[in-house]
């Protein structure tokens, strides 16, 4: 066990204000059992979830509500005992529609449905493997990547690395740097279960140079581990806690164009997703909440809040102490990635990092004038595409300009429209451009299959 | 808390929600701080010598400056498209279309030369963004092509010998080189900025004798004089040192790279220093090579091409090895111009020809993506073992 500073850096990048400093003294409370919870079963990449009660049913805390429908799909569990009021279709946090269980919560309910404790110290991999499956584990650092999915690598690849991505590069969030610093405990737990299900791969612990006691917090919980295990101290810029680029930075390895990480023999799960797949084994707990960082100078009093998946955020901004101020802009997750919303009555997931507040004086209005190819995004990017011309193609209305420039590599960090001048919707135009290119492939891939059976 | 009804929801926009400060405005203002140094020390270099002569250059660079700013306004009313004069880089292009005229040109030529790098060279493309050439060059090949005469010539009032006369004097003083580099002074003093390089290379062949006599009038009085700005020259090229100044600063502020100014004029001494007609051996014209070199950097419009007209965002490459390519087509073509072309400058027609080759450039270098190379070779290694099956 060891900590080094990253030996490698990855091309690109960019230096947003980070203000951290607004939550990430708040030590993590829990926020009071809300009256209403709005579970979704889309709180994962992939196919919903499969919902599995009607208005009616009693519900248990922990019980499984929404079974994993397909290969990437993830199962969703009821955060709490009460009664499902109805099953809606309604607006997720990225303005897509999804099914959502409604559940009166019963606050005198105690106790719950538990999965029986696994001793992972002997446990199969596909023990492991079927657990996070069980308790609806998925990255939770943004993506929502199904856990088990990941830690099962297909047949004739070898993971080298495990990391466990604590960066947490998007300005404002602090829920990472908070468990890392409160309970470095479970990420270990949680690393040593992920190295035995991966068939105990190196573990890397990255996270940025500007949570230094988080890393001091690790060192401590880590001490004394066997095997190669280091803390890899990377230097702060965004997007360092994307997979690709994190790879690069901690191993310096490169995951070809259009693979998964696994094809360079890496695996990286955020810390936040360790712990709960600590929780998940060891305490046979679905993943059921997370801590989610509620900040921005629109809030009263920036906090770190535990909160049931499904609490809506008008219950997060009041237990913060609520509005304060003109808030113009809410925004589910972090600044550069996340999605602004209409209104407080979009539910948590199990990917809310952050909800931000932002006050007028804050949020950034701009107008964009054409680009002036000053190359910034370019710099910026980093995928190393041509964001300006990839705007310029999708402007003219020509996607297949934009498809021959790559588009489809982009992973929308949004640095380039950060870093523009003119102030120009690079990142949107990008997504414009992927949206269309998907569409096109499926109408094809339908058409192919139609043929195929004619 | 009230929940807030549809009627008064938040601000709805696309990630990123933030944004770097820095704006087009910001980058043309650093432009503008960059030049101006080398604007006013020619100004003032010009006045110190005869104040008339450099009242006339504070009033060309006046009248370019804010030639270029009506046109653009009334462009833009024209087209009945939104202002853009507040993003100062009509300023810019005055300013820099300005620094590149001799000090004596008449106002009504600086008017002429502006309207056509706005209007022509900028807004008929669509104005900032669009236009495919650096309006300034441009602006400057209309006159230095129609006005070829005012251009070229320049007016023999006192100042200009005032200027040479301590370096004349200085000369006389040595031996045989310092004879040639008088009459390289001489020629300089006639025709500064369009000495024809062809003929001047005539007596710096002559050094041939003396190299270290040479050497020391080279480094302290022709090339200082050149440097800090006491020859004859345009208005902002009077001040080779005031121009790096303003370049360094560019740099520093990121505005621009070091890509096209190293390859410009790294191309460019290159070029000069083995072009160089030097009547001995190769070896034993080193030094006179590399003075000549110098002179070709520092004279003309060299430095103002590589620091603010070719590194223009606009009408240059979008990638850094596009850059390297840009930079070193400018430098040859300039030297190409200057050697063997019919005029005696050629870093504006240089830049305005690298500009018509910029989508190509973009297009042959554009940067590959992140893992492309590393796909390509998961293809190769995966077709390798198809075959061996």
């Amino acid at each position: 066990m060891k900590t080094a500073k990253a030996r490698f850096r990855f091309k690109g990048g960019v230096h947003p204000a980070y203000h951290k400093e607004l939550s990430c003294a708040a030590p993590v409370r829990d926020l009071p059992l809300p009256g209403l919870l709005a579970v979704s079963m889309s709180q994962h990449l992939g196919a919903p979830a499969k919902c599995l009660v009607k208005p009616g049913d009693r519900v248990e805390r922990g019980m499984k509500i929404g079974e994993k429908n397909g290969f990437i799909s993830c199962a969703v569990h009821s955060p709490a005992a009460g009664v499902v009021k109805s099953v809606e279709t309604v607006p997720t946090a990225t303005g897509a529609m999804a099914p959502a269980v409604f559940i009166e919560t019963d606050p005198s309910a105690k106790g719950g449905v538990r999965l029986p404790r696994i001793d992972w110290r002997k446990a199969s991999p596909a023990d492991i493997v079927q657990r996070a499956e069980e308790c609806g584990i998925c990255g939770m650092g943004g993506a929502g990547f199904p856990t088990a999915v990941k830690i099962s690598p297909p047949k004739g690849s070898k993971c080298d690395f495990l990391i466990l991505n604590g960066a947490e590069c998007e300005p404002y969030l602090t829920a990472d740097h908070r468990l890392m610093l409160e309970c470095p405990e479970r990420v270990r737990v949680g690393a040593e279960i992920l190295r035995r299900a991966l068939g105990g791969p190196a573990v890397r612990i990255a996270v940025e140079e500007n949570k230094p006691d988080a890393i001091a917090a690790l060192e401590k919980a880590f001490a004394g581990i066997d095997g190669d295990v280091e803390i890899t101290v990377l230097p702060c810029l965004y997007p360092q806690g994307s997979e690709k680029h994190q790879i690069r930075a901690v191993t310096g390895r490169i995951v070809p164009e259009g693979a998964l990480p696994i094809s360079t023999g890496c695996v990286v799960e955020n810390v936040s997703t360790a712990a709960a797949l600590a929780d998940a084994v060891e305490a046979g707990e679905p993943l059921v909440s997370r801590i989610t960082a509620v900040t921005g100078d629109g809030v009263s009093s920036p906090c770190n809040v535990r909160a049931p998946v499904g609490t809506r955020y008008s219950e997060l901004c009041a237990f913060a102490g609520g509005e304060t101020g003109k808030v113009a802009k809410v925004i589910s997750g972090g600044p550069m990635m996340g999605f602004n919303v209409p209104n407080l009555d979009i539910p948590t997931t199990k990917t809310t990092s952050g909800l931000l507040f932002l006050t007028e004086a804050s949020v950034f209005e701009y107008s964009s004038s054409p680009c002036i190819g000053c190359g910034r995004c370019m710099r910026a990017c980093p995928m190393n595409l041509s964001p300006a011309e990839i705007s310029r193609c999708v402007e003219s209305g020509d996607i297949g300009g934009a498809e021959a420039l790559w588009v489809m590599d982009c992973i929308e960090c949004g640095s380039c429209s950060f870093s523009c001048p003119a102030r120009r919707d690079i990142t949107q135009h990008c997504r414009r451009a992927k949206a269309s290119i998907r569409a096109a492939r499926a109408i094809e891939a339908a058409k192919a299959k139609a043929a195929a059976k004619a | 808390m009230k929940p807030k009804g549809p009627s008064e929801s938040y601000i709805l926009s696309s990630s990123p929600h933030a944004r770097a400060p820095s704006s087009v405005r910001d980058i043309m203002l650093d432009v503008i701080t960059a030049v101006l140094p080398a604007i006013v020390c020619g100004i003032a270099f010009i006045w110190r010598a005869d104040p008339a002569a450099g009242l006339h250059a504070a009033l060309v660079t006046a009248t370019c400056v804010s030639t270029c700013i009506l046109a653009e306004m009334l462009c833009r009313r024209a087209m009945k498209r939104e202002q853009t004069v507040g993003d100062l880089s009509c300023v810019v292009t005055g300013l820099l279309l300005a620094a590149t005229l001799p000090p004596d040109v008449p106002l009504w030529m600086c008017i002429a030369g502006s309207l056509f790098a706005i209007c022509i060279a900028k807004q008929v493309f669509g104005g900032l963004g669009y236009n495919l050439f650096n309006p300034a060059a441009a602006g400057r090949a209309f006159m230095l092509i129609s006005f070829t005469g005012a251009m070229t010539t320049w007016s023999r009032s006192g100042w200009l010998s005032s200027f040479t006369a301590p370096l004349m004097s200085q000369a006389t003083k040595q031996g045989t080189a310092a004879d040639a580099v008088r009459s390289l002074a001489e020629k300089f003093a006639e025709q500064p900025l369009t000495v024809d390089f062809a003929t001047t290379a005539t007596p710096l062949g002559v050094l041939k004798s003396g190299y270290a006599a040479e050497l020391s009038v080279w480094n302290w009085d022709f090339l200082n004089t050149l440097f800090a700005g006491n020859i004859n020259g345009s208005i902002g090229e009077i001040s080779a040192l005031a121009l790096l100044v303003g370049g360094v600063y560019l740099l520093v502020r990121k505005v621009i790279s070091w890509h096209v100014p190293a390859t410009f004029l790294g191309t460019m001494a290159l070029f000069a220093f083995f072009a160089f007609p030097s009547p001995v051996s190769f070896c034993d014209s080193l030094s006179a090579r590399s003075a000549y070199a110098l002179v070709h950097l520092l004279t003309g419009g060299a430095i103002i091409g590589a620091f603010y007209m070719a590194t223009d965002m606009v009408t240059g490459p979008f990638s850094d090895r596009g850059k390297l390519v840009f930079g070193a087509g400018c430098g040859a073509i300039t030297m190409i111009i200057r050697l063997y072309g019919a005029y005696p400058e050629g870093v504006s027609f240089a830049i305005l020809v690298m500009n018509a080759f910029v989508p190509l450039i973009d297009r042959f270098t554009r940067p590959r993506p992140f893992g492309w190379r590393e796909a390509r070779k998961l293809e190769k290694a995966k077709a390798a073992a198809a075959k061996s099956k």
